[in-house]
């Protein structure tokens, strides 16, 4: 354990922030990290009721609220169970200290002699008829936490590490379970009309037409270019939306072309310049490189986004699938010009989150009509071309990989260097929500940033090798426009870039006359990613691997992500006929002290379906206005007929400190399909999305 | 107008245009709300219902036309407090990780069964092709079909 705080303590200093033990025998654990759809809420759980010893069905959780839980920032980055988990586990601990040193002191025996069974206490095995629910005082929850309690070693865990099911699930197979199935008094449905781009305007909006076309009476809401269709019957505003499309003239929009959907597009682009690493040398040896490319790709969540927001007597009440609770209240707050006390943000589920997608927009969309119609609750819920046509998208990115080879044909000198937009512009890094360019007085143009590389940076995310070589560096380009708005989704960089260096070692291999596995183990020393490599490799019957250009591909992979976070290793079995298709995937991660195994599973899988989804057939096209993809026939993704069989090892680590794990796969996973690609034809596919096309178009040229 | 029809075995009627959207009339009429909106392009499967022992998407479907007719939803799986095998294999795999999708796949899952009680892998992933999800259950979502119709079929037999 660390002897500094988490920031989520920092913040939250007081232990009632956290816990309380309910009269009915249950205990009320209050987070700011929420459900995305990663099972976090059951893990943060069992960490509670391991370290008070109370049994996980009493653990009532609640999760994003800015009214009753502590603010821990964003869900993002796989950091909830290393940061939030982390301090879940010092306040439970520290709680259960307080309370049974007190109850050494009013029983005259040492705290040592006392144990805890289900939440009762027991004295040298013997009951003492007190608990928690009779003994915790106001006191103890008034505490400020010192974080000094050490808690449970690894060694005496019951509930850490075991699988236990998550609560929410249940009602996920029997129905209402979602934001959108939230029903509350005076509730309006509310669909918009966007804004085409940021400096296009409304100049004409046949408003007789659209309430024609809504066949019941609805209510037009506009500011400026934010407009919105509201009323009771939801059939009748979505009716107004769709029909709003053919009756509303914009000028100045955006003007695109299907070469903005490129990642080379951004090679000429003005953009900020830095190099992370090792000076430029002149490093004698033979030097190699290529070119790799990601286009844009959608977090295309199943279900549209939506937001409520209900504005009475001055407070602005808003529920949202948002990752940050926190911060969107005080988006909400600053734009709509009220203080952050008078706004709460409470966290409903939504479908499941990559990233920054459009859930923020649409709690603003709600907020900014609920002012103009206070006393009702306003439910927006964007349309499916809305949904695609407007949340955030991960920018393009290309990457370029340079190595100076000695004479065994091994680096000596690596250049990862990358030409991307902005990989994360929510609100908190200076971007802009949708309804701020629609509404009087827009905000300037958000200048795009990246996270700081402390953070594991963006477009430079795992850019930096973690192979022992000499010398390395990243150059990054980071575009100071982009031809859409650009967010964070899954793994930012590190899907592109680990895409590019592990199938670029594959190729470095090759020319080393060296195997692909070999080769890899020759310039790492790390032992957890060693130990990963050669697990995957004998699981995947590496060492039987046949001939390059059969038609059938076995490809591996590896990475650190962020290179702090969890270690995974992939290795893909795909074979080429007509198109790819997978056969078999085999993983193994190391995440250290893993809290909830079949959970971490289901993350590991989950990873390398949607990547091998992003890696095969993803891609965002532009034209015209803007986003041209607006369904999933336009941008397919993985189907169940498409899904290969999944192996997934967990190493056995409980005594390292736990490591995020849901982005873990996602690089290896495309780099491993790429490299199976190659195996199995004896050609190099290095621009994303791999599909029969752009296979065909490498072929040709052979 | 007013349109009747069976909703999980009950005679409703509802007041409403033909051409309102079964899952509108479903989740806004009759507080059904379980049935899930994705596209309203019948692509996703999110939607999924049965209308006389056929899934089919209640997103496009328009009110008008499932008069009469017999429409099971998500809500209609469980006998009482009893879950329908589908379910109770769904959480024993813990199929699922947001589970926005898994209405939709539940419904489409049990048609097949319906028919087919015996199905094979092939026969689960083609009732399945129309369903997408998108957090990558897919291996779970199979397993727990599979599982379920071990178990429904050895419920008869027993």
């Amino acid at each position: 354990m660390s002897d500094t705080l988490p920031l989520s303590i920092v913040t939250n200093r007081r232990l009632e922030k956290w816990l309380r033990f309910d009269p009915d025998r249950t205990l009320h654990l209050a987070v700011g990290k929420v459900e995305i759809g990663q099972g976090v809420l059951i893990a943060l759980s069992q960490i509670a009721a391991e370290e008070l010893d109370v049994d996980i069905g009493r653990v009532n959780i609640l999760a994003g609220d800015t009214a009753d839980a502590p603010d821990e920032g964003s869900t993002s980055s796989s950091q909830s169970i290393e940061v939030s988990g982390r301090s879940v586990r010092l306040v439970s601990a520290e709680l259960r200290s307080r309370v049974l040193t007190r109850l050494a002191q009013r029983l005259n025996c040492s705290p040592d002699e006392l144990t805890v069974e289900d939440g009762s206490f027991l004295l040298q095995s013997q009951p003492t008829g007190h608990d928690y629910w009779s003994f915790v005082s106001d006191a103890d929850y008034a505490a400020d936490i010192t974080g000094t309690v050490l808690p449970k070693a690894p060694s005496a865990y019951k509930v850490v590490g075991q699988p236990v099911p998550r609560k929410d699930l249940i009602a996920k197979v029997s129905g209402a379970a979602f934001i959108h199935d939230i029903v509350r008094p005076d509730m309006l449905h509310a669909r918009m009309l966007r804004q085409p781009s940021r400096d296009a305007q409304l100049v004409a909006l046949d408003e007789a037409a659209i309430r024609r076309a809504a066949k019941s009476d609805i209510r037009i809401v506009r500011l400026e270019n934010f407009v919105a269709f509201v009323g009771s019957d939801e059939t009748a505003v979505q009716r107004a939306a769709v029909a709003a499309l053919a009756h509303a003239k914009w000028e100045g929009s955006r003007v695109l072309t299907p070469a903005h959907g490129e990642a080379a597009w951004y090679v000429d682009q003005p953009a900020d310049d830095r190099l992370i690493g090792d000076p430029p040398a002149e490093t004698p040896g033979e030097v190699v490189s290529a070119v790799y490319s990601r286009p844009f790709v959608a977090h295309a969540a199943m279900a549209p986004s939506c937001g409520l927001a209900e504005f009475r007597d001055g407070r602005m009440e808003v529920w949202s699938h948002t990752q940050g609770v926190y911060p969107l209240r005080n988006s909400i707050a600053d734009i709509l010009g009220l203080s952050r006390e008078a706004v709460i943000v409470r966290h409903a589920h939504g479908a499941g989150c990559y990233g920054h997608n459009g859930a923020d927009d649409a709690a603003l969309d709600a907020a900014v009509i609920a002012q103009q119609l206070p006393d009702h609750c306003i439910r927006v819920q964007w349309r499916r071309e809305e949904e695609f046509g407007f949340e955030p998208v991960s920018t393009a990115h290309r990457t370029r990989v340079a190595a100076v080879l000695d004479a065994a044909g091994r680096p000596v000198d690596w250049t990862t260097e990358v030409w991307a937009g902005s990989h994360v512009q929510r609100p908190i890094y200076g971007g802009l929500f949708l309804a701020q360019e629609a509404l009087p007085n827009k905000p300037p143009p958000a200048k795009p940033g990246d996270p700081p590389e402390a953070n594991g940076g963006g477009g430079t995310r795992n850019g930096t090798p973690l192979y022992d070589f000499p010398a390395k560096r990243i150059v990054h380009h980071l575009a100071l426009r982009t031809p859409v708005r650009t967010s964070s989704l899954r793994g930012l960089g590190a899907l592109p870039n680990v895409f590019a260096m592990e199938c670029f070692m594959d190729e470095l291999a090759e020319r080393a006359g060296m195997d692909p596995v070999a080769y890899r183990l020759s310039m790492l020393t790390d032992p957890r990613a060693r130990y990963l490599i050669e697990n995957v490799a004998a699981r995947c019957g590496w060492a039987s691997r046949w001939a390059v250009g059969t038609g059938r591909g076995l490809g591996l992979a590896w990475a650190r992500y962020k290179n702090k976070a969890a270690y995974a290793c992939v290795a893909v079995e795909l074979e080429v006929d007509q198109e790819v298709r997978l056969k078999r995937v085999w993983t193994c991660a190391d995440a250290g002290l893993v809290i909830n195994p079949d959970g971490a599973k289901n993350q590991l899988a989950g990873g390398i379906i949607h990547a091998a989804s992003m890696t095969l057939k993803e891609q965002v096209t532009l034209d015209g206005a803007g986003i041209t993809s607006l369904d999933w026939a336009s941008y397919p993704i993985m189907t169940f007929s498409e899904v290969p069989e999944i192996s997934t090892e967990i190493v056995h680590a409980p005594d390292l400190p736990t490591l995020g794990m849901g982005e873990c796969t996602f690089g290896p996973t495309a780099a491993a399909i790429g490299n199976a690609i190659y195996h199995a034809l004896g050609v190099r596919v290095r621009d994303m999305p791999l599909t029969r096309e752009r296979i065909a178009q490498v072929l040709a040229k052979v | 107008m007013t349109i009747a029809l069976s909703v999980n075995g009950r005679s409703v009627e509802t007041e409403a245009d033909p051409s309102t959207p079964l899952i509108d009339v479903l989740r806004n009429h009759l507080d059904l709300r379980g049935t899930r909106y994705g596209c309203g392009l019948e692509q996703c499967g999110s939607c999924m219902v049965i209308i006389d022992g056929k899934a089919d998407y209640a997103c496009s479907r328009e009110i008008g036309s499932v008069a009469g007719r017999s429409v099971t939803t998500i809500e209609g799986l469980a006998d009482g407090e009893a879950l329908h095998p589908l379910q109770v294999a769904f959480l024993e795999e813990q199929a699922g990780q947001c589970g926005y999708c898994l209405s939709g796949i539940l419904m489409s899952a049990k048609a097949l069964l319906d028919r087919n009680p015996s199905p094979s892998r092939a026969d689960i992933i083609a009732a399945l092709d129309g369903n997408l999800c998108r957090c990558g259950a897919h291996p779970r979502i199979l397993r727990a079909v599979e599982k379920a119709a071990t178990a429904m079929r050895e419920g008869v037999v027993a």
